[in-house]
Order: C-alpha cells, then structure tokens, then sequence
C-alpha cells in the first residue's frame, strides 16, 4: 500500500490518499469512523488500483483542515479538484455510509466523472417511519452493536481499537470522535441535505448493497436510490449490519467485481 | 460582593422512579407522561415569585436561565421571565441578571441584543447581559446545530452583539455564519457603552481565554461546588494573570447550591430528600449528550481523552451528607453556611458575583421562600462586604446599582417606575 497527500481548496484542504493494487481506477470513499485499510480494501486491490481518500479533518496529522469547509458543496468540489489532481477522468466509485452519500453527490454533479457507482448503506435520505439512529448520539461503549452484527469480530476491533495498550486505545477514541464529528459536519442533524434535488443528475449504472441486519440505516432506504436511478440493482448481504463490506469482505468484493465488470 | 439568587425552574414532582424508566431529563423526556401544563404554569408562577421575594429581600440580582426540552430547567425564553421581573422590580436596587439568551440558538442572534436591550430599558438600566455558549444539549440535540459550528456561531454572533449595541451608524454583517445588510438596533440599551456582560463556562480553557480577550465576567456555573472548582478557577485566574489583566474578584461569578435551616440537622431534615431529588433526577443525562463529536474543539478533545481530571463522580451513589461533604451544596445552619460560602467560595475561588441557587428540586414553594428568607436575614448581610476592603470596582455591575443595596429594598420593590 502507498499514500500520498494532496492539497486541494487553494492549498487548505489535505487529503490523504491511501493506495494499492493495479488495474482501473477505484475510489473507495470511507464512513463516518474514519478510513482503516482492511481486508476488504485488499481483496479489491487484486482487481483494481484502490484509492481510498480520508474526508477532510478525518487524517490525525490535519485534523482543523475540515474547517475550511462550510458545507456539502465545499465538499462536493474539494473531490472535484481531488479526482482532477489524480488524474481521474472516470472511475468506478464506491462509498459507505456517509462517503455512500458523498459519492452520490458526486455521482449526481459530474456524470461523466462516474463510470460505475455503488453504494453501501448509504446515507441521504429520510423516512420518519424508519428513523436513520443517529450514531452520534449513541454511548460510545454501544456504537459497535449497532454498527456490527457482531461486535466482538476481528473487523469490529480494527474499526473501533479497543485494544490492550491503553494509548492506542485512547488515541483511537481520538481519532474516532473527530471522524464521526468531521464527516457529521456536512449532514447534521439530520442526513438528509437535498440530494433528491440532485439525484436524478446520476448517469452510472448502479448498484445498492445493503447488510440484512443493518440496525443504522434500515436496508429499506435502498427504494428511495433505486426509484430514482434508473436500473439501480440492490444485492443485499445476509450475515451483515451496517458495514457488509467489513463483517463479508469476500462477499462484498465480489459483487463489486462482478458489477463493475459487467 | 454581589450576591444574586439563580432559579432554574424544574419540575418539582417528577417520580420517583424517573431516573429508573427514563433516559434523560433533557432532550428526550416525555411530556405527556411526565407533565401537565395546568401544574406547569404553578410552577412559572412559583418561580417568578420566589424570585421577586428574593429582590424583597435583600439579595442584589435575581438570575433566570434558558435550557429547552429539559425537565430541570425549562424557562426555553428566560427573556419572558426577566421581562416580568424587570417590571415588577422597578424602582428597588435589583439587577435582571439574565444567564442568559443562547446566541447560537437565536436565529439571528441579533433577536438576543434586541430583548436584552429591551430589558435594559424597561428596568431602567439594571440589566446584567449574560451571553452563553449553550449547552450541546440545548444547542445540537434540541435546536439542530453542527457541533462543529457551535463555538465559532457563538463567537461570531458575539462580536455582532457586542456591535450592534454600540455602532452609532447602521452597518452591514457580512459574517460567515450570519449575513445581516442592515443592522440598526431599535431599542438600544441605556446603560453604556453596552450592559455588563457574563459569559457562563464549564471550564474549558478556550472560554478562559475568550472571556480575558473580551473583558467579561467569567461565570462559573457549576453543580458540583467549590471545592471540586478550585483547580479550574485557578486556571481562569493564571489566564487573567497571564494577560496581564487585574485580578478583580469582580472578573468571576460561581453558582452555589445553599440549603439554610435552624441547625446543621434541621437543614438535613428540611433538605436532604431535595438535594437528593435534584442530583439523582435532574442532572440524569446519557454522559454522550454532554459532547457530541466535533462539538469540543481537537486540542480539547486530545486533552480530554487523555486526562481522567475532568471525569464527574457519579452523582447518584451519593446521599445528603456526601454532598454536603464534598460541597455540592453548602448547607446547615445560618453560621455554618456563611463560614463555608466565606472559605470554600468567597476565597477559595476568589469570586466576586456569586449566585446562589436556593431552590433546589423539588423543594416546594413555602419551604423555597423559607430558605431564601434565611438566607437573606442570616447569611447575606455578612457576605456583602467582603471584597470592600480592595477598593475594587465591580465593572461587572450596572452602574447605577454598584454602590447600592446595603438596606432592604423592599418598600420600592413593585413600584413603577416614573
């Protein structure tokens, strides 16, 4: 895996930009707990060159750079000016989460920038019905339950660094808080900021992918993508919460494999 | 020194179970199980008057405060309640301390300079203009502002405070969070250049620093007393030091919880299940409502995770004597609350402006006006002249009612003003 740092918004904004693998473009746009590379991001990287940039504020080494930012169009041109500076004239995007959200955004305001586009759990949209849980507001100590199936797993550990060396522990905890808080910048209080204005601007193929037990964002969020993009496919996954790209990495991957392939 | 009674407004009949069945006083409480607007309205009441016996009885200000979805705190618009106050006090030497209007929950914040002006002119003057931060409880979780945003909101609404108040001609706001193309001011306050402000805190030190920066009154509002104060009140007084400011005792405010009885044991006797009822129910909040993510700035959430200092003690193991112990309340007989407040507050904490909460829970309204009456006859008179001795000027203070209030004032307490 390599990494590089690009400065975009006139020079105040960095982001950090992890990558591996060879093949097409991939970009993978991380969820509000920040970017760990995993075993999913790996498994990808056998496909396709992987970049997986960190959201503004989200990288420990800048954390006050999201501060430049006012809003989600800030943001929306931040990745402009960042796929540019890649040299990124059309790539498969795949988001989760909040970066699912992002790269629709992104997917609705450049078409042509997107050559493919799925999103895991994303967010976006509001039911009053069926309450996206605001993960903010949660104990800490039950963030894992609601996000994992299985909150004691392997991936739930890298996500969250409950480890021994108490250090670590607490820097994790650092750098998690300020993910979550950077990232809920753009979608506070409620994570719906207008993109079924925009939604229909998407010109991709895409396709939802949705863990059966998603206890965050309830998988019945996947109508309101595929209603408004046209032949917008769901695959759900079962065995999995609210992050199926990490509780069945292979599962995940090769849905994407297969999707981006077609 | 300045000695003002605080009044929070709870709920004095919450049950008795409530900690047990519910998850928090603030934010999420039920209305419909828990209260009923008719008994509602007899608290408002009680409250306004409890108040207004206090500006009777001798004390020099009389403080109400804005907390919203919150059932141990719920004046959402303290604004109306000075408004009544300011009124029914014309005439007496009684300062509208207002702890206050929330800016970064007042759209736009400029509604904050216009109500405080209007006070200031309804009261003739004695209004205390307390500019809070808010709580992330009242300003994320209830009224839907970006963590993220809420220090620099605040900021920025109070340099346009600060501006609209004085600026002799109309002006434009260009901010980056509030953008107003013609700020003219009507009323505008009488006191000048502009009404004593406070800046209530919870000991973060970029408060300390902001409010040194700006000249305020730094208002400790604290419901863990004075003992567990020391430590963060002396980080204020380095920063003053620090700044090369004087260390006027008048530059700080600290909020007390005081129950006064006959005796050491008859103030048990009165108050225990109270004081219990007020930190067992009042203050029971999911600790993750206190911070949500990006609400504390990185420097201060590193700090904050690395150090264990600021950790509270989980209130509801402890019983009337722990807190009494510890300081959470100072109460006992007359004697013994005056030396405490003397020691622990007065010069332990080098303050000034002290307000005292003297309705405490579920105290009831006859027992309210009891304690306050104590207070004012027993405890209040030998506190008034502590700090005379340094020459210091209360800065702090409407000017009008710095040198006043040594006799009763109850005689002009109601009359109107000319």
């Amino acid at each position: 895996m390599s990494e590089r740092t690009i400065a975009v918004w006139d020079g105040k904004v960095r982001i950090r930009v992890r990558s591996s693998g060879a093949g097409p473009a991939l970009v993978f746009l991380h969820g509000p707990w920040g970017l760990t590379w995993d075993p999913f991001l790996d498994e990808l990287a056998k496909s396709f060159t992987v970049l997986a940039p960190e959201h503004p504020g989200t990288t420990p080494e800048t954390p006050d750079d999201v501060h430049q930012l006012d809003n989600l169009w800030d943001l929306v041109l931040c990745y402009d000016e960042l796929f540019q500076a890649l040299g990124l004239e059309s790539a498969a995007l795949v988001g989760h989460a909040f970066g699912g959200m992002l790269a629709c955004e992104l997917a609705a305001a450049y078409p042509s920038r997107v050559r493919r586009l799925a999103l895991i759990a994303p967010l976006g949209f509001w039911r009053d019905a069926d309450r996206v849980v605001n993960w903010m507001m949660l104990d800490p100590a039950r963030l894992p339950d609601y996000v994992f199936r299985d909150p004691k797993s392997e991936a739930a550990r890298r996500m969250f660094g409950t480890g021994d060396d108490p250090d670590a522990a607490t820097m994790a905890r650092v750098r998690l808080a300020w993910a979550m808080g950077a990232t809920g910048k753009f979608i506070w209080p409620i994570p719906d900021k207008g993109l079924k204005k925009r939604i229909h601007r998407v010109a991709a193929p895409t396709l939802l992918i949705w863990g059966k037990e998603d206890r965050l964002v309830p998988p019945v969020y996947a109508d309101e993508f595929t209603r408004r993009i046209a032949g917008a496919r769901v695959q759900t996954v079962d065995g999995a919460g609210h992050v199926p790209h990490l509780e069945r990495p292979d599962v995940v991957a090769r849905m994407l494999k297969e999707f981006v392939a077609e | 020194m300045k000695i003002s009674a605080f009044h929070l407004m709870p709920h004095r009949e919450l049950p008795d179970d409530f900690e047990k069945r519910y998850e928090s006083v603030w934010v999420t409480p039920p209305w419909w199980e828990l209260a009923d607007a008719e008994r509602v309205g007899q608290y408002y009441n009680w409250t306004l008057d409890e108040l207004l016996f206090a500006a009777r009885a001798g004390f020099d200000g009389v403080c109400t405060n804005e907390h919203h979805q919150n059932a141990y705190g719920f004046m959402p618009s303290p604004n109306i309640m000075g408004a009544v106050l300011a009124k029914a006090t014309n005439g007496s030497h009684v300062a509208i301390v207002q702890m206050g209007a929330t800016l970064p929950t007042s759209n736009p914040p400029i509604r904050v300079a216009e109500e405080y002006a209007m006070l200031d002119c309804i009261s003739g003057g004695r209004l205390v203009a307390g500019l809070p931060l808010g709580s992330a409880m009242d300003v994320n979780l209830c009224y839907g502002i970006t963590p993220m945003e809420h220090r620099e909101r605040y900021r920025e609404a109070f340099a346009l405070t600060l501006k609209a108040w004085q600026a002799r001609e109309l002006f434009a706001w260009n901010g980056r969070y509030y953008q107003l193309a013609n700020v003219n001011l009507w009323p505008r306050p009488i006191q000048q250049p502009h009404p004593p402000v406070w800046v209530p805190g919870s000991g973060s030190i970029s408060t300390f620093d902001f409010a040194v920066d700006n000249d305020v009154c730094y208002c400790f509002l604290s419901y863990s007393g004075a003992k567990a104060a020391k430590t963060m009140m002396q980080g204020y007084w380095d920063v003053v030091a620090k700044k090369g400011r004087e260390t006027n005792p008048y530059r700080a405010g600290f909020l007390q919880l005081v129950a006064v009885g006959e005796t050491d044991a008859a103030a048990e006797a009165k108050y225990a299940r109270h004081v219990e009822y007020f930190y067992h129910k009042c203050l029971h909040w999911p600790i993750q409502f206190l911070s949500p993510p990006g609400n504390q700035d990185y420097k201060s959430l590193v700090a904050a995770a690395k150090s264990n200092i600021r950790r509270a003690e989980d209130t509801k193991s402890l019983r009337y004597r722990d807190f009494v112990e510890k300081g959470y309340v100072i109460a006992g007989s007359a004697a013994t609350v005056r030396d405490r407040i003397k020691e622990e507050v007065v010069k332990g904490l080098r303050v000034g402006n002290l307000m005292v909460l003297l309705q405490i829970g579920s105290m009831p309204h006859d027992l309210t006006l009891e304690n306050m009456d104590r207070f004012a006859r027993e405890v209040l008179p030998s506190l008034r002249g502590e700090w005379d001795d340094g020459g210091w000027v209360n800065h702090w203070w409407p000017e009008r009612l710095r040198g006043a209030a040594t006799a009763r004032t109850a005689a002009a307490v109601g009359a109107g003003r000319a």
